[in-house]
C-alpha cells in the first residue's frame, strides 16, 4: 500500500510558502554571510563554554598567585590574555555574550509582543485606534536613553534586592528595552492589519460570524507575520546595543557580570596598556549587531513578493 | 499654511504636557521618596529650602504644578531678567540641583555651549558627507561604489558609537598620538595656536559622531535620489535635451531632499542622546555627561530638568520637520 501512495508522488514537490521565502533569502549573499557568523557567534557562546571550561569568575584566591597572573598577554593558556583580575577573557567573552545575546533576544520578544498587540488591536478596531496612536506618538517623542538611565537608576536597587543582582538586574534591563522600543512594530501592524481588514477573506469570514478574537487569530496574525518577523529581527539589534550601552554608562549589569558591553566599559580603564581588552567585546557587539542587520534586510526582501524572481 | 503651523502646535502643546508628567511621575513613583535622597551632608537649612522648594508635603499633582511653574515661568523670566538687566524673577523659587545646590539652570547653560560646539559640527560634517555620497550611490547603482558605499553605511549603523570612539582612541591617539584622546573644556581659543589645538582634540569625537549621522543620512538620501531617478520628469527634462548634470544637480537633488531634510530636522534631538555616550567617551563636560553626573549623584531636579529638555527637543524638532515638510511639498499641506 505504501509503495503505492510513493510512486504517486508528483514529480516536483510543491513548493511551499516558507519554502519560496527561504529560496529566495539564500540568494542574498549578505543576509547568507550574517547568518552564517550569527550561527557561529551563538555556537561560540552556547558550545563554548562547554569545551573552554576555565571558569570566567575565577580569581586565584591565593593573592601572590593573583598578581602574577593578572594582565597576561594572550597564550596557550589563555588565547585572549587575562583581565586586571587575572580571570580569563576567552571564558569571559563567552559568558558575556550569552547574556547579551539572551537579553537580545528576550527584550526583543517583549517588544513584539506590546507592539504587535497594540497595532493589531488599533488596526482592527476603529475606537481604540485615535487613542493607541496617539500613545504611540507620545512614547516616539520621549526621550529614550534618557528615561533609560533613569530607570535604570530607580528600579535597580529595589528589584535587585528582591531577586538579587543578576535576576534582578536581567528583568529590569529586558523589561525597560521592551516598553521603551515597540513604537516602530506597533506601527508597521496597524498599517498592515488596515490593509488586510478589508480584504475580502475577512468580510466572508465575517459573514459566517466568525467572532473579533478567532478573527484575529486565524485570519490577521498569520498574515501580518512577515512585518513582525522584519520587525523581530532588526529589533535584536537594538536591544542587544542598548543593552550594551547601559552597561557602558556602568547603569546596566552588576561589576563582575559580564556581558559585552560591561566587558568593554571594564577594558576601557586598560585600554592605552591592553587595547584587546576592549577589542574583543566590541568586535562580538559589532559582529552581532551587522549580521542581524543583514539578516534584516535579507528577510525583508525575501518575504515581499514583489522583489521575488528579480 | 498658517492653520497647517497652528494645527501641529496645537498637538504639540499637550504632547508636551503629558510627556513632563510622565517624566515627573516615573521619578516620583520610585522607591524611596525624594527628601530621603538629598545627601546628609546638606545644611538643615538648605535641606528645609529644598524640600519647600520641592513641596514635598503637598500631594503630587501640586508638586507637579509648581515644578510646571519653575519650568515654564520662572526660569525663563531669570533669562529674561539676565539679558535686559531688570529684576522681575528676583526672589523666586528657582529649581535647585542638589549636587551644587545651586539653580539647576545655571549648570545646564555652563554645559550646552560643549555640547553644540561638537555635536553640531558632527552633524555637519555627516551631512555634508552622507548627502553626496547617498546621490552617487543612487546614480550609479550596483556599481562598485554603491555597493562599498552601502556596506560602509551599514557598518557604520552597526558600529555602535562607544566601540568607534574607543577603537579611533586606541588608533589615533595610542598608537600614533596624533590626536588627543580627552577634550579639553577649559581650553580658550584666543590665536591659532590655540584654535590649531581646539580643531585637533574634535577631530576624533566629530569623526565618530560624523561617521554614524552620515551612515544613517546616505542611506536615506540614496533611496530617495532611487525613487526620484525613475520619475517622469527626470525623462521630460533629459528629453528636453537638458544636461545630465542639470537634471541631476537641479532637478533631481532638490526632489530627493525634500523627504531628507525632515530626516535631519528629527535626527538632531537623537543625536544628543547618542551625544551622552561621545560624551562620556571623550570626557566632554556637555549636557549629556551632566545628566550622567547627576544619576550617579541622584540629583533628581537636575535628571528631570534635563530629561525634559531633551524630550522637549525631541517635539520642538519633530514640529519643525513637520512645518519643513509642509513648505517643501504643497501635497502635504493640503491634505
Amino acid at each position: 500500500m505504501s509503495e503505492l501512495i510513493v510512486s504517486q508522488k508528483p514529480t516536483e514537490k510543491p513548493s511551499s510558502q516558507w519554502g519560496d521565502v527561504w529560496v529566495q533569502f539564500k540568494l542574498n549573499t549578505g543576509a547568507m554571510f550574517g547568518l552564517c557568523i550569527l550561527a557561529a557567534l551563538i555556537l561560540f557562546v552556547t558550545i563554548g563554554p562547554v569545551l573552554w571550561r576555565i571558569d570566567p569568575n575565577f580569581v586565584n584566591p591565593d593573592a601572590a598567585q593573583m598578581m602574577l597572573s593578572r594582565n597576561k598577554s594572550p597564550s596557550w593558556g589563555h588565547p585572549l590574555g587575562t583581565d586586571q583580575l587575572g580571570r580569563d577573557m576567552l571564558a569571559r567573552v563567552m559568558a558575556g555574550g550569552r547574556v547579551s545575546l539572551l537579553v537580545g533576544m528576550v527584550a526583543m520578544l517583549i517588544s513584539i509582543l506590546i507592539g504587535a498587540t497594540i497595532g493589531v488591536i488599533a488596526g482592527y478596531f476603529r475606537r481604540l485606534d485615535g487613542i493607541l496612536m496617539r500613545l504611540t506618538d507620545l512614547f516616539l517623542s520621549l526621550p529614550l536613553l534618557p528615561l533609560l538611565l533613569v530607570m535604570m537608576l530607580l528600579f535597580r536597587d529595589a528589584l535587585a534586592s528582591t531577586l538579587g543582582p543578576e535576576t534582578g538586574t536581567f528583568i529590569l534591563v529586558v523589561f525597560a528595552i521592551g516598553v521603551t522600543s515597540w513604537m516602530q512594530s506597533a506601527r508597521i501592524v496597524r498599517g498592515e492589519v488596515l490593509a488586510i481588514k478589508e480584504r475580502e477573506f475577512v468580510l466572508a469570514a465575517r459573514s459566517i460570524g466568525t467572532t473579533p478574537g478567532r478573527m484575529i487569530l486565524r485570519h490577521i496574525l498569520p498574515n501580518v507575520v512577515s512585518p513582525i518577523m522584519v520587525a523581530a529581527t532588526l529589533g535584536i539589534a537594538t536591544a542587544i546595543i542598548t543593552e550594551s550601552v547601559l552597561s557602558f554608562l556602568g547603569l546596566g549589569f552588576p561589576p563582575d557580570f559580564p556581558t559585552w558591553g560591561r566587558l568593554l566599559y571594564d577594558g576601557v580603564e586598560y585600554m592605552q596598556l591592553h587595547p584587546s581588552r576592549v577589542m574583543w567585546p566590541g568586535l562580538a557587539i559589532s559582529l552581532t549587531v551587522l549580521s542581524v542587520n543583514y539578516i534584516g534586510d535579507g528577510l525583508r526582501d525575501a518575504l515581499d513578493p514583489r522583489s521575488r524572481g528579480r | 499654511m498658517l492653520t497647517y503651523i497652528l494645527r501641529r502646535l496645537l498637538i504639540a502643546i499637550p504632547t508636551l504636557l503629558v510627556i513632563s508628567l510622565v517624566i515627573f511621575l516615573i521619578v516620583d513613583f520610585a522607591p524611596g521618596s525624594p527628601a530621603s535622597e538629598i545627601p546628609l551632608t546638606i545644611s538643615p537649612e538648605v535641606r528645609a529650602k529644598i524640600l519647600e522648594a520641592m513641596g514635598v508635603n503637598q500631594p503630587v499633582m501640586v508638586r507637579y504644578g509648581l515644578w510646571l511653574k519653575q519650568f515654564f515661568y520662572v526660569e525663563p523670566l531669570v533669562f529674561y531678567d539676565y539679558v535686559f538687566g531688570t529684576m522681575h524673577a528676583e526672589g523666586m523659587q528657582r529649581i535647585i540641583s542638589y549636587q551644587t545646590r545651586g539653580p539647576v539652570f545655571n549648570l545646564i547653560v555652563e554645559r550646552i555651549p560643549q555640547t553644540m560646539i561638537v555635536i553640531g559640527t558632527a552633524y555637519l560634517v555627516g551631512v555634508l558627507i552622507a548627502v553626496p555620497i547617498g546621490m552617487y550611490s543612487a546614480y550609479r547603482q550596483y556599481s562598485w561604489f554603491d555597493q562599498i558605499g552601502t556596506f560602509i553605511a551599514m557598518v557604520g549603523f552597526s558600529v555602535p558609537t562607544f566601540f568607534t570612539g574607543v577603537l579611533l582612541i586606541v588608533i589615533f591617539a595610542v598608537n600614533l598620538q596624533w590626536f588627543p584622546s580627552i577634550y579639553d573644556t577649559t581650553l580658550q581659543v584666543t590665536d591659532w595656536a590655540s584654535f590649531w589645538k581646539q580643531v585637533r582634540q574634535m577631530v576624533l569625537p566629530v569623526m565618530v559622531l560624523g561617521l554614524f549621522n552620515a551612515a544613517e543620512i546616505s542611506r536615506y538620501m540614496r533611496a530617495s535620489t532611487l525613487e526620484n531617478l525613475n520619475l517622469d520628469y527626470v525623462r521630460t527634462a533629459r528629453a528636453k535635451g537638458l544636461g545630465e548634470k542639470t537634471v541631476v544637480l537641479k532637478h533631481v537633488l532638490r526632489n530627493s531632499l525634500i523627504p531628507v531634510v525632515t530626516v535631519i530636522a528629527i535626527g538632531i534631538p537623537t543625536i544628543f542622546g547618542g551625544a551622552i555616550i561621545t560624551e562620556q567617551v571623550f570626557k566632554i563636560n556637555g549636557i549629556g555627561a551632566g545628566l550622567i553626573n547627576a544619576i550617579h549623584a541622584n540629583d533628581l531636579p537636575m535628571i528631570q530638568t534635563l530629561t525634559f529638555i531633551f524630550a522637549f527637543l525631541i517635539v520642538t524638532f519633530n514640529l519643525i520637520a513637520d512645518i519643513l515638510y509642509g513648505l517643501l511639498d504643497p501635497r502635504i499641506r493640503y491634505e
